[in-house]
């Protein structure tokens, strides 16, 4: 990969960068025998830099190397900023890149993008809290996080991190001392067809187990490099079950934005109309009427943007999309900027996704060859288009398209007030359309198919198919497409799932179904859904999925509105509270009362949809709660007992006489 | 004026120019809606979500909200006075504000709100967050646990100083302000004593030095006069005056 390669916010920079510069590698090689061996997929070690660069007595490191490693960091973030203008916006992908190379982000890399982009050093910092993968202190050379969703935890994650923590020698939080490695959780990765899944230095590794996990242990301790472990480990297969119209009808590259070129823009945008496709993100607003708001916006610009930051838990229709089915929705986005007049589209992938970014980079090159993107389009004079893809970093907030917009600017991703919205002011402040992977493959394929194709399957409100991602409790997880109208008990059949107790539809936001409900039908009209499909048989406890929703949704509180940031906080303590088995029938109350000011008062569909589980399950599943409460009116927040072990431990006292009894 | 726009709040009628929020038309009305993150002369956060009033059945924060012809707004009925308690409440959980012990009480907002809106306890569980306390500046001093994460501070050090001394940092409950300097304390920052941001602090987090109790308990701005009557922006600005004036 020659340095001709290198484009500004991506991996091959990581790469490219350390050519010119043999002599610091031979030292840090000679510094550190971590070095050996390293390349494609593991990062220098990360030590050597926190040393050097953090070090304020300065003592560690000679000068010389000291001030190579200076001039290292120095010249990785000028190629990386001197790229091209909207400087500042390209603050979050500069990050990423950081964090990539040096497994944190170093102080003094802070003072060089403060400087050169004309950002106060605090909001860098700012932005690099806000998102779970980047990173103040060094992680170790191999960054692991295991996947943490519920559908991880019922395949038994929990055990096969201890196990890993445990042979390493480490503890979740930070990197072991010495710098090999760092275990954590993370919010689900979109692998619960083949969980549990981990991350690590942005690869994942599907299907873990006991004798996985060990070998792990074995390939870290001797240093192995990424890509001498065994290919099988990295394998994430499309598992999918049921093709319908979308995934079984494929079109020929390009013939999309050729029936555009032949059929007029206005022809196409009415065929879409006609087709009746409503997003598939969920919130199943008019494909048609928002491309319309968009191309009717007078401004200097217009911009296609991809929501690719499929982060409600259990959901992963979007990484099959994005694996196989690429092409098509580049030519969707392709479409809508040749009837909206953008120029530029944005592909938003979401940080855990970082493992199919070179091939989506690939794609994009072969399209540009063909003529797909770039200039003059198909050859039509001033048709120009083009696509460039960021990463996200950890933040399932930033599926808000709102907030996506303000990722993509390089901030924090907070949601905006609305209005006015993205439609007319988007991205840069311009008009902009947002969509789902999904809504784009289906725009690609009604311009070819034509809006009859569309509406051969599902309900009038609802015309089309929908992908759902069906995982948990069923002998077959993986992809299905099934046509709108479908019930929830033939999703259940199809995937081989008997002893049902619930489906959680639409993920941690989405709706609790019992089994009274499998009835209803999946339909915009009927139980609208992202596409997640969660399965938990009788033997579960639901109360589990409970407690993982709510602690999902306090680790991803934005913290911008007081009932999100503190409801979220007080809600999650209270379901903890309900599982030690300290809750009473008053703090059930609580727990309705939060969610109706969570529900009501939130910025944003975070907060607003972070109490659905434990609304639906207090109304459905009410025994889940009462069967673990305590039997008295009024059970204080905290232990009286618990709170003097300190005072214990400071007189070195233990006996009778130092603990408080409860009254019998 | 009966020809002008209108809409209603509680049924009063108030008139509104365009671009008007319904925050902005109520306030010059001399017509109260409980806020803390809105202050008139900065653009609209609607963070907190104390202003939150129910439109047609939608609850929205009014500091954002564009005015429109004949929209009903409900201010004070009993379902939007109770969520501006449990707010209040959350505000008061999440921090530690104990007022007894605050140099700012009498002149707090977040207190002064909660006293407007009945609040009697926190209600909720505390989060008691152990903070501590940057106290590096020479003349100013910043208490974290009782920040409430208004922005104001931000908004008024980017708009007004152009210093962009202040930012806020985190996600979550673990939000957090941070400043602008190498080593991260306030001390080293850019911030004067005389900073907008300073005295645009609702409540006692940010704090001039020295000068805490010049004006006795009892005699300051919200001990004598409720919130809903003193709080419109020239008071405002005369209470930043006199608290910066008074060495």
């Amino acid at each position: 990969m020659g340095p001709q390669a290198a484009t500004i916010h991506n991996i091959p920079v990581f790469y490219t960068f350390l050519a010119p510069l043999p002599s610091i590698l031979l030292t840090m090689q000679a510094q550190n025998t971590h070095m050996n061996g390293h390349e494609f997929r593991n990062r220098p070690p990360p030590f050597n830099f926190r040393q050097i660069l953090d070090n304020e007595s300065g003592n560690i490191g000679s000068f010389e190397l000291r001030y190579k490693l200076m001039k290292n960091l120095e010249s990785f973030v000028s190629a990386l900023a001197s790229a091209t203008g909207h400087g500042a916006e390209r603050l979050l992908q500069y990050l990423c890149s950081l964090q990539f190379q040096y497994s944190y982000i170093p102080k003094a890399a802070i003072q060089l993008l403060a400087d050169r982009l004309q950002i106060p050093a605090a909001e860098i910092k700012a932005v690099i809290d806000f998102y779970a993968f980047l990173h103040l202190e060094p992680r170790g050379e191999f960054d692991i996080y295991f996947s943490d969703n519920i559908t991880d935890r019922m395949l038994g994650n929990r055990a096969l991190c201890d196990q890993l923590c445990h042979a390493l020698g480490v503890r979740p939080g930070g990197p072991r001392p010495d710098g090999r490695v760092s275990i954590d959780l993370s919010s689900c990765t979109g692998l619960s067809d083949q969980g549990p899944a981990l991350l690590i230095n942005g690869q994942v590794i599907t299907r873990l187990n006991v004798e996985r996990i060990q070998k792990i242990a074995e390939l870290i301790d001797a240093g192995t490099p990424l890509k001498h472990w065994p290919e099988e480990y990295f394998v994430v297969k499309d598992n999918i079950q049921h093709y319908g119209i979308l995934l079984g009808d494929e079109i020929i590259k390009g013939s999309a934005i050729e029936a555009l070129l032949d059929k007029g823009a206005i022809a196409v945008l009415d065929n879409i109309e006609r087709s009746g496709l409503r997003g598939r993100g969920g919130a199943g607003f008019k494909t048609a009427k928002k491309w319309r708001l968009c191309q009717m916006s007078k401004a200097d610009a217009h911009y296609v943007v991809c929501n690719a930051d499929e982060g409600e838990p259990g959901t992963f229709k979007d990484r099959v999309l994005l694996n196989r089915y690429a092409d098509t929705m580049f030519e969707g986005m392709t479409v809508c900027a040749g009837i909206t007049a953008a120029k530029q589209g944005y592909l938003y992938l979401r940080g855990e996704y970082r493992y199919l970014l070179e091939a989506l980079e690939q794609t994009l090159e072969k399209r540009r060859h063909a003529k797909l993107l770039g200039k003059n389009i198909l050859g039509r004079t001033g048709f120009d288009f083009d696509i460039e893809i960021h990463l996200g970093a950890g933040a399932y907030v930033c599926g808000e398209e709102s907030a996506l917009i303000e990722s993509l600017e390089g901030k924090r991703g907070i949601p905006r007030n609305r209005p006015p919205f993205p439609v007319t002011h988007g991205f840069r402040n311009q008009p902009t359309v947002v969509n789902n992977v999904e809504t784009f493959v289906a725009a690609a394929k009604i311009a070819v198919f034509g809006e009859d194709w569309f509406r051969s399957v599902g309900s009038e409100q609802s015309s089309g198919s929908k992908l759902l991602s069906v995982s948990g409790d069923c002998e077959r997880p993986g992809i299905y497409e099934v046509p709108f109208g479908t019930s929830i008990q033939q999703v259940l059949d199809q995937c081989g799932a008997s002893d049902t107790q619930a489906v959680q539809m639409s993920g941690a936001a989405g709706m609790t179904l019992s089994a009274r409900e499998f009835k209803r039908k999946i339909a915009f009209e009927d139980v609208s859904t992202g596409g997640s499909f969660m399965i938990f048989n009788q033997q579960r406890d639901l109360l589990d999925m409970v407690q993982n929703f709510a602690h999902f949704f306090a680790h991803e509180s934005c913290g911008f509105c007081t009932p999100c940031r503190v409801g979220s906080a007080l809600m999650k303590n209270l379901v903890d509270k309900v599982i030690a088995g300290h809750a009473t029938r008053y703090d059930l109350n609580e727990m309705q009362n939060i969610a109706l000011v969570m529900q009501q008062a939130s910025h944003c569909g975070l907060g607003a949809s972070a109490p659905n589980p434990v609304l639906d399950t207090l109304k459905k599943f009410p025994d889940i709660y009462t069967k673990r409460l305590a039997n008295r009116g009024y059970e204080p927040a905290f232990d009286l007992d618990a709170a003097l072990e300190v005072s214990r431990q400071l007189t070195g006292r233990d006996d009778p006489a130092a603990h408080i009894q409860d009254e019998p | 004026m009966s020809e002008g726009k209108t809409f209603r709040l509680d049924g009063k009628v108030i008139a509104f120019q365009d671009g008007d929020t319904i925050m902005d038309a109520a306030l010059r009305a001399g017509e109260y809606i409980p806020h803390l993150c809105h202050n008139p002369e900065f653009k609209p956060h609607g963070s907190c979500r104390v202003c939150v009033v129910n439109v047609n059945g939608r609850h929205i924060p009014a500091c954002t909200l564009p005015a429109a012809e004949n929209m009903d707004v409900d201010n004070n009925s009993r379902a939007i006075s109770e969520q501006r308690v449990s707010l209040l409440q959350m505000l008061f959980v999440e921090g530690n504000h104990a007022c007894p012990a605050c140099e700012k009480s009498g002149a707090c907002q977040l207190q002064a709100v909660a006293y407007y809106t009945g609040m009697l306890s926190p209600h909720f569980t505390h989060f008691f967050p152990r903070r501590a306390i940057d106290a590096s500046h020479p003349e100013v001093i910043f208490y974290f646990n009782r920040c409430i994460l208004c922005d104001l501070c931000v908004r008024a050090s980017r708009e007004v100083d152009k210093k962009n001394v202040f930012a806020i940092s985190g996600r979550g409950i673990n939000s957090r302000l941070v400043f602008n300097s190498g080593s991260g304390k306030l001390g080293d920052s850019e911030l004067a004593v005389t900073d907008k941001a300073v005295s645009v602090c609702p409540v006692g987090a940010l704090l001039p030095k020295q000068r805490g109790y010049q004006t006795p308990i009892g005699k300051r701005l919200y001990d004598n006069i409720p919130i809903s009557i003193a709080d419109d922006a020239t008071n405002k600005h005369e209470h930043a005056k006199n608290d910066n004036s008074n060495e």
